[in-house]
């Protein structure tokens, strides 16, 4: 029987439908659909895909026990190197990692490896996972900061080597961006409760409402600790700086999916906390997040949502899906301008925006052009609700806290070796946004890993 | 969940409650605050610590009912327990001998100063304090403060107690009489710009703590953004005190009827629903 060449489709939730609600946009594979799917993969003696994944699941093998329905070890295996398979086979940006070295890709798309992460993981989730035995114990204990996939990947890996693990968490839901960043309809948050609640049956202790460098400093930590792991994103917004930018209606985006995904204010006012939607919304930026604060803002209700992105769809950083699904939904895109500045009306409500037009130069450092605002092209447009999504950075507040905590002072990244997660103190581990920058779940993840296994090193020895 | 282990009425619609919070107790400092989500559904309000006592692991807040959540949280007894505290949070009061100094409260303000004052005193300072209300009954914490000022000064709006008039009224013959070296002043955003604009005229350094509207109170959402001296700031992480020369009142006082509309909604259906369960309580 000849490869297919296109991946199977996966169900999705109709366009005119889905933008009323928070449901799940893709509804994931039948077993049917898996297992057409799973035998497109040509089980590669060299798996290129493997290369691919930050994490390096044996994907060839998932793969090829999913073909033979034994799909409690398909889990297990994958479960081996990564302990939030739900969350990635949703989020994962597969078309730059495994799937973009997949051989099948030389004759046609590249077999669906995150849609059958997604099928396995879901598959454990409606049966009940199982929870590994943890062969032996060390009285040992590490404090972990943040529980988004850095913190939870490092918990969940130390915990099965047998090391004791808190997780002490800022907001009063462990998760991070996954929780509070993350749309329901992308990344449902029953799917995120299950997989905290498998790192969690691993033995590790989660202390929420605790914010580290305030409630507590890492100094303190370290006299109760054996070792510390910080693992607390880049989560606080940047904005643009240009006048008009505290008018009332002008969000973060942090701030808006805040709101809406932890406080749950789409369903205001059965939930105390409100959000302002307005009838023209302008979202400024070209990534995961603006394409997230765009279709929340629609789905709330909003009756035009604008991408203001300053280059081209060419140079937009968000997941292919993403923008497929925004384009879907009726977002309108709007390339090649920037923003100068807000014009407000006498109660401080924002009312439009003026933007520039630009034009692409060379490649700047990330290698993308760059944009070069053309003279004399300005304009308003008229909007009233602004969310700005350009960017994050690490808080502040630990750095501040620990002195002897090296960090980049321009991107505010604390600094580590690579290759084991040390930062510049001792017993002091981190990994993930907070020392990436902004970046994914799965590079977290793997940050993670890397920290555990050095953590553990340090602790017990080889 | 953190328990209620007391609470008093201080006026109308003012009370006071303390909550056992070890961690919190323990580290809070003069001039910081808390953010509490009382359940489930709830809002994340930030309210000052007013006080603390290490020897009972507790904190002190005191609060107007304003809105759904602060009547809610009215509503809680001794015993009741409040879902999520975090804190403390904000940077603490920069606590110095400055010589002679002047703490200004109006209304919750007046709790929000007292730990301040307090700790002005314990430094060394000579403390003034001018304290006001709508009427005599509004003027919380009174003992308190003239426990620990050198001078206490109350001004009410009906001259029911102390002098009739305003807090700026005494605060203007004091710059113009005796020398200061700096000034805190609490209370509505109204009068925080009044007294900075006066103090302004006089040259005295002036520290206001603002209140925006907040929903982590960590710096993650940027929703406390304020403008001072030109630049945006997040009050939680930044202050919440800042210059009071500085800081652009008017646009704060703007920012923070942002949700008009829905905590009208809110509290209406709050209060309808409140109504029905005496109703059928009493039956
Ligand atoms: C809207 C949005 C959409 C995204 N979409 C995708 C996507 O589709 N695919 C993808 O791969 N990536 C996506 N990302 C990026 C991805 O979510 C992040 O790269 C990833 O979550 C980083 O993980 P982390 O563990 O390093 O940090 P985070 O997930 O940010 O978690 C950090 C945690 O630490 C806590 N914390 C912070 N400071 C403190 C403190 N002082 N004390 C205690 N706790 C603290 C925070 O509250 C938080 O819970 C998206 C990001 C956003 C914002
Ligand atoms: C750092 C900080 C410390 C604070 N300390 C105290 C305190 O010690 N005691 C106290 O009583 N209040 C304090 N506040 C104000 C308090 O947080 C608000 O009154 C509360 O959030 C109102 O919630 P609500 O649901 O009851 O009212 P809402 O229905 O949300 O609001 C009702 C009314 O209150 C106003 N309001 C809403 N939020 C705020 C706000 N953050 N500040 C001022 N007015 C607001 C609204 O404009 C509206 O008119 C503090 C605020 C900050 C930022
Ligand atoms: S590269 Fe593609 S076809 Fe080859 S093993 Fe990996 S998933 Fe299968
Ligand atoms: S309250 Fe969110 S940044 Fe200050």
């Amino acid at each position: 029987m000849p490869v297919l060449k296109n991946k199977t489709p996966i169900p999705e939730q109709p366009v005119e439908e889905r933008i009323k609600n928070f449901e799940e946009v893709a509804l994931g594979y039948t077993e049917e659909q898996a297992l057409i799917e799973a035998n497109r993969c040509l089980q590669c003696k060299d798996a290129p895909c493997i290369k691919g994944c930050p994490v390096n699941i044996d994907i060839p093998t998932f793969i090829n026990l999913i073909r033979e329905k034994r799909y409690d070890e398909a889990i297990k295996k994958i479960k081996e190197s990564n302990n939030l398979p739900a969350t990635t086979g949703r989020v994962c940006p597969q078309e730059t990692q495994c799937e973009a070295y997949c051989t099948l890709k030389k004759i046609g798309e590249p077999v669906a490896i995150g849609r059958l992460e997604r099928f396995v993981a879901d598959y454990e989730i409606n049966r009940g996972y199982d929870i590994p035995k943890i062969m032996k114990k060390y009285n040992k204990k590490v404090a972990v900061v943040g529980s988004g996939p850095a913190g939870l990947t490092v918990a969940g890996d130390l915990a099965r080597m047998g090391i004791n693990v808190t997780i002490f968490e800022a907001f009063h839901e462990p998760g991070g961006v996954l929780i509070y960043g993350i749309p329901e309809f992308r990344l449902p948050k029953r799917i995120v409760r299950t997989e905290v609640e498998y790192i969690k049956s691993l033995g590790v202790e989660i202390v929420t409402n605790i914010v580290v460098g305030r409630s507590i400093t890492i100094d303190e930590l370290l006299k109760e600790y054996d070792a510390v792991f910080i693992g607390t994103g880049a989560g606080a917004p940047q904005f643009l700086n240009i006048p008009g930018e505290n008018l009332i209606g002008i969000y973060s985006a942090n701030e808006f999916l805040t709101r809406v995904n932890l406080m749950k204010a789409y369903k205001f006012p059965e939930y105390d906390t409100p959000v302002k939607i307005g009838k023209i919304v302008g979202v400024i930026g070209g990534g995961n997040v603006a394409m997230d604060a765009a279709r929340t803002a629609l789905r709330l209700g909003a009756k035009e949502v604008h991408i203001i992105y300053r280059r081209t769809e060419q140079e937009m950083p968000a997941r292919y899906e993403e923008i497929i699904h925004a384009k879907e939904e009726g977002i309108k895109f709007n390339f090649l301008v920037s923003p100068v500045r807000f014009l407000g009306d006498i109660e401080g409500r924002v009312i439009g925006i003026e933007l520039q037009k630009m034009t692409l130069g060379e490649p700047d450092e990330s290698g993308r052009r760059k944009p070069l605002p053309i003279p004399n092209s300005n304009f308003v447009f008229s909007l009233d609700m602004v969310i700005v999504a350009i960017g994050t950075v690490p808080n502040p507040l630990i750095k501040m806290t620990t002195p002897d905590l090296l960090v980049d002072n321009r991107s505010g990244v604390i600094l580590i070796d690579k290759n084991t997660g040390k930062t510049s103190k001792e017993k002091v581990f981190a990994g993930g946004d907070v020392t990436s920058g902004s970046a994914t779940v799965i590079n977290a993840m793997g940050a993670g890993k890397i920290a555990a296994k050095n953590i553990f090193k340090l602790l017990v020895g080889e | 969940m953190f328990k209620i282990i007391e609470k008093k009425a201080l006026a109308p619609k003012v009370k006071l409650i303390k909550i056992k919070a070890p961690l919190i107790s323990k580290k809070a400092l003069p001039g910081q605050f808390v953010v509490l989500r009382i359940y489930e559904k709830g809002e994340r309000i930030p309210l000052t610590i007013a006080d603390k006592d290490p020897s009972e692991e507790s904190i002190t807040i005191v609060f107007q009912e304003v809105g759904k959540t602060t009547k809610l949280l009215g509503k809680l007894d001794t015993g009741d327990s409040i879902l999520d505290l975090v804190g403390p949070l904000g940077n603490p009061s920069e606590i110095e001998k400055y010589n002679v100094v002047i703490g200004v409260g109006g209304g919750v303000g007046i709790a929000a100063l007292y730990p301040i004052l307090k700790a002005l005193k314990e430094k060394g300072n000579y403390v003034i304090s001018v304290i006001g209300g709508r009427s005599a009954e509004y003027v919380i914490f009174r003992e308190e403060i003239e426990k620990i000022c050198d001078e206490t000064y109350i001004t009410t709006d009906d001259g029911s107690l102390g002098r009739k008039g305003l807090v700026t009224d005494v605060l203007k013959e004091l710059l113009e009489t005796r020398n200061i070296n700096r000034i805190w002043a609490i209370g509505p955003t109204i009068m925080m710009k009044v007294v900075s604009d006066l103090t302004k005229s006089y040259n005295v350094p002036t520290i206001v703590s603002l209140n925006p509207i907040m929903v982590d109170g960590t710096g993650m959402c940027g929703g406390c953004r304020v403008n001072v001296g030109g630049k945006i700031k997040f009050t939680c992480i930044d202050g919440p005190e800042f210059d009071g020369h500085l800081v652009d009142f008017d646009e704060l006082l703007l920012r923070l009827k942002s949700y008009r509309e829905e905590e009208k909604l809110s509290l209406k259906l709050f209060e309808e629903s409140e109504g029905e369960e005496i109703a059928s309580f009493e039956e």
